[in-house]
């Protein structure tokens, strides 16, 4: 009982600062707005249909996941911050285990993405992605899943460095690559044998894959592999994350 | 005993911070450290408070191990750190709200609690504001309510009043004093401010370089080494003779001045400048605590302090 108090009073922390940091919600509302349109729509210009979809829209799936990605992995940055600024210690000195504390993190990390998700999600039925209610759930939790294993990832690269620079500078290294060889901006499926190799080791591509078939029917994998894949990674992600704040 | 350490050793490489250290603490007790920075003193408390692991030796604070059984010994007490731990972006009511789910204390006592510890520390009217907006002293009073709204069975503070203007600096004694009555806490605090030390503590220990140097009541510290000091300068001082006088109980040189302890000084300071002869200056004060650790250590506090001052750790944040 009482560790679930200590979850939920790290969560809570969490998401009032979220909602009190201005700066962080409008950068979550632009950047993907950015994506969808500036990219997608310029892109989509002089690219033709794939699979019988737009451009735009077959990136969609992949942008989505792109902005929990991003957001998630970026999360980690601030456990740096919590430490520098000592407000930390009054949590590592309570009678939780770290497990809870760090759960309360992550799940305030998903928080913060998901708010995006959603975001990204409303908008794709203005721009006419097929998303009926039942697809909406399973995209939503799909995403939840993504965004669990990035900020849980987000936190390990935190817990075990001192400076924010270096941790933009490791995340970077670790963003870019999980991104580009995913399969969110083309299909994976006709690609130079070296690529698909890679694409194939990144447990995002799993993720992106298992959305894009979610969504727009269009996926090279079933999706309960995807699934499974995705949640043994969040798993793994979940259990370094619990180690890292126990050396912490 | 509340707390008791068996041969209590840190060591960060070659330098040993904390270094074999026997200590018992009694229930109720206000317990001082008094020390320079970088005496180890921190580094004894974080040990207590399960934030650092001991290299040797053995702790308990409450009857439980401080290695084996740390969630009991968390459960068991507060702390005040010597950097602000209050989260500047919640409000003061909401950094309460977060200690009582941390700490377990029960739904129905929370809200009861937090007016209570507020009351205590006067932050009633600012408690809806962010903390981002008080002032040093408040930050402190809040953490002070904070440490203690658990009703936890030891107090530990690292350094309480540390920067604070000597107003609040006596309020805080204040609070302390009051909540260890009240609470029947067992308080154990380090400073390096000497008036502290003898103002709150019913018992002191003087650290230096990890190493308890002596341990006693301030009263008992100050008669040890007598109970007033004659400062003297002098050209050719004959320190020897001087030593030999019944009432001088230590003579110590330093900086071109002479240190002497002498029993009465009202009483024996004509005798005493007989012996001396003529002098450039003179000046007589009864004895504190700084006397007790120059006397122990050949060092004042001060200085010892220069190795890590106040300002240096400030410009490093």
């Amino acid at each position: 009982m009482s560790e679930i108090e200590g979850i939920y009073a790290v969560w809570l922390r969490e998401a009032k600062i979220y909602t009190r940091e201005k700066e962080r919600l409008i950068s979550s509302v632009i950047s993907p707005l950015l994506w969808i349109f500036a990219f997608g729509a310029g892109v989509g210009s002089t690219v033709n249909v794939i699979s019988g979809y737009s451009y735009q829209v077959f990136i969609y799936p992949g942008i989505a996941v792109m902005a929990v990605l991003f957001t998630s992995l970026f999360y980690g940055v601030y456990i740096i911050w919590d430490r520098k600024l000592d407000f930390l210690k009054e949590v590592l000195v309570a009678p939780v285990s770290r497990a809870s504390v760090f759960a309360g993190k992550m799940l305030g990390g998903a928080t913060d993405a998901m708010m995006q998700g959603i975001f990204l999600l409303i908008i794709g039925i203005f721009i006419g992605v097929p998303l009926t209610p039942l697809v909406l759930i399973q995209a939503f939790l799909m995403l939840l899943l993504i965004s669990i294993a990035m900020v849980s990832i987000g936190l390990v690269i935190g817990a075990n460095l001192n400076s924010p620079e270096g941790f933009s500078l490791v995340i970077n290294f670790v963003m870019w690559p999980m991104f580009f060889f995913s399969g969110a901006l083309f299909p994976v499926s006709n690609l130079p044998a070296w690529l698909a190799g890679v694409t194939a080791l990144n447990p995002l591509t799993y993720g992106v894959d298992a959305l894009r078939g979610i969504i727009l029917g269009i996926n090279q994998f079933p999706i309960y592999y995807d699934a499974a894949i995705m949640l043994v990674f969040a798993m793994i992600a979940m259990g370094a994350g619990i180690l890292g704040f126990r050396r912490m | 005993m509340v707390i008791k350490t068996e041969a209590l050793t840190k060591k960060y490489g070659k330098l040993t911070a904390v270094d074999q250290l026997n200590l018992e603490v009694e229930e109720g007790e206000i317990f001082g450290l008094l020390g320079p920075n970088g005496a180890g003193k921190t580094t004894l408390i974080s040990m207590l408070c399960t934030i650092l692991k001991p290299t040797s030796g053995r702790a308990w604070v409450n009857g439980f191990d401080i290695v084996k059984e740390a969630s009991k010994v968390r459960k068991s007490i507060g702390i005040v750190f010597q950097q602000p731990s209050v989260d500047d972006l919640l409000t003061g009511r909401e950094n309460l709200a977060m200690h009582n789910l941390l700490f377990g204390v029960p739904r129905e006592l929370r809200k009861q609690r937090i007016d209570e510890v507020l009351s205590i520390v006067n932050l009633e009217k600012r408690a809806d504001d962010l903390v981002n907006t008080y002032s040093g002293g408040m930050r402190r009073r809040l953490e002070l309510a904070r440490g203690i709204m658990h009703h936890p069975k030891i107090l530990f503070l690292d350094e309480p009043t540390l920067g604070l203007d000597p107003q609040t600096r006596e309020h805080i004694w204040e609070y302390i004093q009051e909540l260890a009555e009240k609470e029947c806490m067992t308080v154990m605090l380090t400073t390096h401010y000497m008036e502290e030390a003898e103002q709150l503590c019913d018992r002191v220990a003087i650290i230096d370089y990890g190493k308890i140097v002596v341990l006693d009541s301030p009263q008992a510290l100050k008669n040890k080494i007598a109970g007033d000091v004659v400062k003297l300068k002098q050209q050719n001082p004959d320190i020897d003779s001087l030593r030999k006088l019944d009432y001088v109980k230590n003579v110590q040189e330093k900086d071109g001045l002479l240190y002497l302890s002498i029993k009465d000084a009202s009483k024996h300071l004509q005798d005493l400048l007989t012996h001396t002869g003529p002098i450039d200056f003179v000046e007589v004060r009864s004895g504190t605590l700084n006397d007790v650790f120059l006397h122990y250590t050949g060092r004042e506090i001060r200085e010892a302090e220069a190795e890590g001052g106040f300002w240096e750790r400030v410009m490093k944040r």
